[in-house]
């Protein structure tokens, strides 16, 4: 297919030019017009509001998805124990499902898992769907896609979330492809559409510069993975809720893999995204041994010590204290980051946080421009400062 | 052991600046690379040629510009270059995209294995190689960073976790998706790159009519979800900034702190 500009009906408002994700719209003489390195992806299209963006592609109808109910979340379990995400979604689900006037299930597959379905109706579900069975004990995708496949053609649900971990991303794809339905990755934010009551799917792409917003109007369940620690976990104080329980049949032939071995690495414990306060470090700390002022300030907090891509490569720190893109995404109470710049990749991993403060000797340091408090100034002299002042005020 | 080989060229994001006025995208000047994890699905494929003798297919979807990646991928070690280019290919999500290079694979016809990178760093979905599995009925493993035992009907490998690692085994035909701890990819060799970029080289470009697909089915059209606004991630929070005495900075941060009952 191909885009092109209709000028005579262009306003010039630019709006084709702030959405295009590629950078392929520009001004010229008061027109949109579309660059050589355009992708056709079509979001001018869609923003257009005076039909002076036009495509060949065929106009389609969207199919009647009124028998479509219900807001799904995959209950993500290993050895019986639920993943924190899994309950993240539940609270989000509550609210669009609210939205919609639907309810909320969670689905948990596994091998006798059935008494987690307490915790899941307590955060939330008004149903849990329970698949039991000796081949799902372990995660494997093909047994985990055909239990999900039977369970959506059955009861038909509008939306399915699942987190953004290393299952859900394993898992979220094939099921997508298996049920025929597009599937958003790795979503920071999701709301419902007020005017077409679709779930409107907003993540980051090209390593966190741009935000995409992303709408599944022409197939269901509207699927999304859902980045871990964003969303809030919501208690539903005496809930009570149905439990379905599903019949299964599985083969070993069919399921093609099989778990030899899973193995925890106790890379010492670290509980980041539990952590009320965070204490992260970036280059500017300098060494290993200026990482032990760090260490301390987080004592005073009760809290816990993480840092940036940088110190982690540096090796002052190990790799599952690393916060951001490609680490993790953590939402404390107060998050103070020392000698951090405030790298976009960084941010994306910290935003939600319920207070930022920095410390940084450059004043102009990005990182400023998303914390709460901001100290100007050497972190060796801050930090320490900073401990004896807490543990003071805490010791009271 | 024949193996194909999933390529994407991708703009080299690091590089990716937002324009602080206009907020759009600037992409002038940015070079267009093979993408990072694919490098290290070629090196994996280039070692098991070595080791246990075959053929590698890499295959791309992109525009004809993207035939370079191909190249460069031959001069990695790969034997034969496909790339599916078509106007009717544009605007495809992952979807689309799974489907297209599923029909490809078809029409490749035999292999053992295929190999792909767990992401791609400006779509960033790391949809593809699971929804191709899908497509193909083949088993699949991803997060792949070790692969110990490669036999004729089945292969050993280790899977990342976030708190560790699964050794899997998995039936072959099987496709699996590698992260870049699974080795140190070789440069391209040079004499190799000449001749990968010379007229007989041994790529093929194949457009919807070769894989026999429509129109409607594939690109834009064919989609199911859509990008329907895109924006730079806005920093809500700006707070306040102190300056000055060390000791003085900290007394009004702890004052701050405890206003807010945070201390
Ligand atoms: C695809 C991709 C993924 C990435 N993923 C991540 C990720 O998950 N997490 C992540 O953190 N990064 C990630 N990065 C890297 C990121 O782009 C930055 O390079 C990194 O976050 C910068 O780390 P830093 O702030 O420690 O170092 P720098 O950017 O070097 O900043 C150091 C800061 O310390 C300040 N400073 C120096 N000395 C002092 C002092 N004595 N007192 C006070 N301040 C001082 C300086 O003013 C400066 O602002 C990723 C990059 C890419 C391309
Ligand atoms: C801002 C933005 C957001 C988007 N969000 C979504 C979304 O949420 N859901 C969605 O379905 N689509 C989305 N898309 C579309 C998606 O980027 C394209 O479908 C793309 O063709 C494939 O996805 P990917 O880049 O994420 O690949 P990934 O799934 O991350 O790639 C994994 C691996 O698959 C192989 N591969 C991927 N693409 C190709 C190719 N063209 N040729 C050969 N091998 C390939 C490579 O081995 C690669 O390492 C988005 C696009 C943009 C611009």
């Amino acid at each position: 297919m191909t885009v092109w500009i209709e000028t005579a009906n262009c306003n010039g408002c630019k709006r084709c030019i702030k959405t295009c994700p590629y950078g392929a719209v520009e001004l010229r003489e008061g027109k949109a017009y579309i660059l050589e390195h355009c992708t056709s992806c079509g979001a001018c299209v869609e923003v257009c509001r005076e039909k002076a963006v036009l495509t060949d592609a065929e106009p389609r109808t969207i199919p009647d998805f009124s028998d479509r109910k219900g807001v799904w979340v995959f209950a993500e379990q290993r050895n019986g124990s639920l993943n924190r995400v899994s309950l993240e979604l539940l609270g989000k689900a509550q609210s669009l499902a609210a939205d919609l006037g639907q309810e909320v299930s969670a689905v948990l597959l596994g091998s006798q898992v059935s008494g987690l379905a307490k915790t899941l109706f307590g955060y939330g579900a008004d149903n849990v769907y329970l698949a039991q069975h000796r081949a799902l004990k372990d995660y494997r995708t093909i047994a985990y896609t055909k239990v999900f496949e039977e369970l959506v053609k059955e009861f038909k649900p509008n939306i399915l979330l699942m987190g953004a971990t290393h299952v859900g991303r394993d898992l979220g794809p094939r099921v997508s492809r298996r049920v025929g339905a597009g599937l958003t990755a790795d979503c920071t934010e999701l709301s419902i559409d007020p005017e077409e009551g679709i779930l409107l799917q907003t993540r980051p792409a090209f390593g966190g510069n741009v935000m995409a917003t992303i709408a599944n109007r022409y197939s269901r369940p509207q699927m999304a993975t859902v980045r871990p620690g964003i969303m809030e976990a919501v208690r539903k104080k005496n809930n009570r809720g149905n439990l379905i329980k599903c019949r299964v049949s599985l083969t070993e032939k069919e399921i093609g893999t099989k778990v030899l071995e899973a193995v925890r690495e106790t890379r010492g414990k670290v509980n980041l995204a539990e952590a009320k306060v965070i204490v992260a470090g970036g280059r500017g700390v300098g060494s290993e041994a200026g990482m032990k002022a760090l260490f301390s300030l987080a004592k005073a907090f009760g809290g816990e010590v993480a840092g940036t891509r940088i110190i982690v490569e540096e090796g002052w720190l190990p790799v599952e204290r690393q916060v951001g893109q490609t680490g993790q995404s953590v939402r404390p109470e107060i998050y103070i980051a020392c000698g951090i710049s405030g790298a976009i990749q960084h941010r994306a991993g910290i935003m939600g946080s319920r207070y930022i403060i920095a410390i940084n000797k450059d004043p102009g340091a990005p990182i400023f421009k998303v914390a709460d408090w901001g100290i100007v100034g050497d972190l060796h002299q801050v930090v320490p400062e900073m401990t004896r002042a807490v543990s003071q005020s805490m010791g009271k | 052991m024949n193996i194909i080989v999933l390529v994407k060229q991708v703009p080299d994001t690091t590089e990716v600046k937002l324009d602080p006025k206009t907020g759009n995208l600037m992409r002038e000047g940015i070079d267009s690379i093979i993408n990072p994890d694919d490098r290290h699905a070629l090196e994996a494929a280039v070692n098991l040629k070595e080791t246990k003798g075959g053929k590698i297919t890499v295959l791309s979807m992109g525009p004809p510009q993207a035939v370079d990646a191909v190249s460069e991928a031959l001069a990695m070690g790969a034997d034969r270059g496909i790339l599916l280019s078509d106007a009717a290919f544009a605007g495809a999500d992952t979807w689309a995209t799974s489907y297209t290079l599923g029909r490809a694979i078809k029409k490749i016809g035999r292999y053992d294995l295929i190999l792909c990178g767990r992401q791609a760093i400006d779509g960033d979905t790391a949809q593809i190689g699971p929804q191709v599995a899908d497509y193909l009925d083949l088993p699949q493993v991803s997060y792949v960073y070790h692969i110990e035992k490669v036999n004729r009907k089945s292969m050993v490998v280790k899977r990342r976790l976030e708190d560790g690692f699964e050794r899997v085994r998995a039936a072959m035909p099987a496709l699996l998706t590698v992260i870049g701890e699974l080795n140190l990819p070789r440069y391209p060799h040079v004499g190799r790159l000449i001749d990968a970029c010379r007229e007989k080289a041994p790529i093929e470009v194949w457009n919807a009519a070769d894989i026999g697909v429509e129109t409607r089915e594939v690109g834009l059209e064919g989609s199911l979800t859509h990008v329907i606004k895109t924006f730079a991630p806005k920093a809500q929070r700006e707070g306040e900034i102190i300056e000055g005495d060390v000791k003085e900075s900290v007394r009004i941060l702890t004052g701050k702190l405890k206003e807010n009952r945070l201390i």
